[in-house]
């Protein structure tokens, strides 16, 4: 069974990869993290992703496009990344969640993936 | 003024966790039906909070709850049972009446603790069957120091309590012959609870977060209920001298310090005397056992700090000793870092080869790394190190890892 894991981070989290007195720790732990998720074989697919002040917004009301910058509000969280694991199990999903280095400073969602529907 | 009311709250908690697992094991002993004992005392429990602050406490508080308990028990059942409605209510009245003596109800808790690590029970819901029927733990925050999605938990201990209904788990002391194994099931069941307080659980406070507290008191239940088991003695010693280092294992900023640096003053003196004592008395019964070889490594590791003497052989001796009675992965690991510190890295590398189930177990990759930094091969050992960090859970273990700490004073 594939499971998504969302990976949210404090503003103050995300922000130590940019802190030259805490980027070489924070880059080090999800380097480990996602090297073990590699090398375990559990991983499908994944990716960091660049912070919201890079985040483009677009939605389609009543024919009208609305493009706006950043994502729809202030959160006390923000998505950092995402993995696609192959796990037997929620359990099993969740010993990979809680190795996450976010899951101190911030959450990890966890989501079954909709299997492909039936040909 | 807070710390007296924080004095009372805790003595309120610690005599409901001592009454609760008591009555629960009286109420379920004749129907088996742990669910309704369950519902029953928290009936009971809820007309305690409304009428004790009025009228008082009652002079004998357990015998007030489990009459109340009792007659909520027969009203479900008549309600459920109409036909046989007057042979539950005289049934209820005949356990009320023999309960009536105050002092007469025994403690059945050990019973309990029995059907809870019963062998037809799944393993995964002993120790969580008995945190909840033994201490009325909620099964929230079970879940979550087992890491389970708290919706499994729910339904694994549902299942649990059906199954000693259904098939009829007896709530007795098994026959003498059959005790040492029934018992070794029951104690790792507690000793899983006390390991789901070490592992699972992040940050600096463990104690916040985890159940030691709990499973230590189970310990210690277990050896008053059963005081000429040496195996019951033995896995209190070990608890105790893992719970004496508490103090000792992080900086204040919550970094991991392993053994071989902790400052051997902060550990607890009065937690290792107990713990010694436990262990001695325990092999006067000259039976050993895996929790008192577990307690007698324990107990060598603390010596070896504090005298500064190189206990590494008879702890390798110890690790053998270990791994016949408990071939486990986390001991098979522990006993290959032991001999890899004695000095026979060689044997020691092939030994942690050997331990199966490995892939994703952060231990192994930890051990393969201070057993590679001591062979000095240092690309290798930082590569495990890394995988090791990747599949930790403990941010103060991760940063430990990647700063090489296990690389310590090998080749320096």
């Amino acid at each position: 069974m594939q499971y998504m894991l969302l990976f949210n981070e404090t503003p103050e989290e995300q922000g130590k990869r940019n802190d030259p007195a805490q980027a070489e720790a924070y880059w080090g732990g999800w380097t480990a993290y996602m090297g073990a998720l590699a090398q375990s074989g559990v991983m499908v697919s994944g990716n960091g992703l660049q912070p919201p002040e890079v985040t483009t917004t677009l939605r389609v009301e009543n024919g009208a496009r609305h493009v706006v910058d950043g994502p729809f509000a202030d959160t006390k969280e923000m998505l950092g990344g995402y993995v696609i694991l192959e796990a037997p199990d929620l359990d099993a999903a969740l010993d990979w969640a809680a190795r996450a280095p976010c899951v101190t400073a911030g959450s990890v969602e966890i989501r079954p993936v909709l299997p492909p529907p039936a040909a | 003024m807070d710390e007296a009311r924080r004095e009372i709250a805790k003595q309120a908690t610690l005599a409901a966790r001592e009454s609760y697992g008591k009555l629960i094991a009286i109420l379920a002993s004749r129907t088996r039906d742990i669910a309704a004992a369950e519902d029953a005392l928290a009936d009971a429990f809820a007309a305690a909070i409304a009428q004790w602050p009025q009228a008082g406490v009652p002079t004998n508080p357990i015998g007030w709850l489990l009459t109340v308990a009792r007659r909520s028990a027969g009203h479900a059942l008549a309600r459920r049972q109409t036909a046989d409605r007057s042979a539950t209510m005289v049934q209820m009245l005949a356990d009320e009446r023999r309960d009536s003596d105050a002092d007469s109800f025994g403690d059945d808790r050990l019973k309990l603790m029995f059907v809870c690590a019963h062998p037809a029970i799944a393993v995964d819901a002993q120790a969580p069957l008995m945190l909840q029927t033994v201490l009325g733990l909620d099964a929230g925050r079970i879940a979550a120091s087992f890491l389970v999605a708290p919706a499994s938990m729910g339904q694994r201990l549902v299942r649990a309590k059906r199954r000693i209904r259904d098939a009829g788990i007896a709530f007795v002391i098994p026959e003498p012959a059959e005790i040492p194994e029934r018992l070794s099931a029951v104690l790792s069941a507690i000793y899983a609870a006390y390991g789901a307080a070490w592992d699972d659980v992040a940050g600096a406070d463990v104690r916040l977060a985890g159940l030691a507290d709990e499973a230590i008191w189970l310990a210690r239940l277990t050896v008053q209920l059963a005081p000429d088991q040496p195996e019951a003695r033995g896995l209190l010693a070990l608890m105790l001298h893992c719970e004496a280092r508490r103090g000792a294992r992080r900086g204040p900023d919550g970094s991991f310090i392993p053994l071989r640096d902790q400052d051997v003053a902060l550990w607890s003196r009065t937690l290792i005397k107990e713990a010694e004592a436990a262990l001695r008395t325990a092999s006067r019964a000259g039976a050993p056992g895996r929790f008192q070889t577990e307690a007698a490594i324990q107990s060598l590791h603390a010596q070896q700090r504090m005298t500064g003497e190189r206990l590494y052989v008879p702890l390798t001796k110890l690790y053998d000793v270990l791994a016949k009675f408990a071939p486990t992965t986390g001991v098979l690991v522990a006993r290959a870092v032991a001999l890899a510190e004695s000095g026979d890295v060689n044997a020691a590398l092939s030994q942690l080869e050997e331990a199966p189930g490995a892939e994703t177990y952060q231990p192994w990759w930890a051990a393969r790394a201070r057993i590679l930094w001591l062979n000095g091969q240092e690309a290798a050992a930082s590569e495990a190190a890394a995988r090791a960090a990747g599949l930790s859970s403990d941010p103060g273990i991760r940063r430990f890892l990647l700063a090489q700490g296990y690389r310590g004073d090998a080749h320096r």
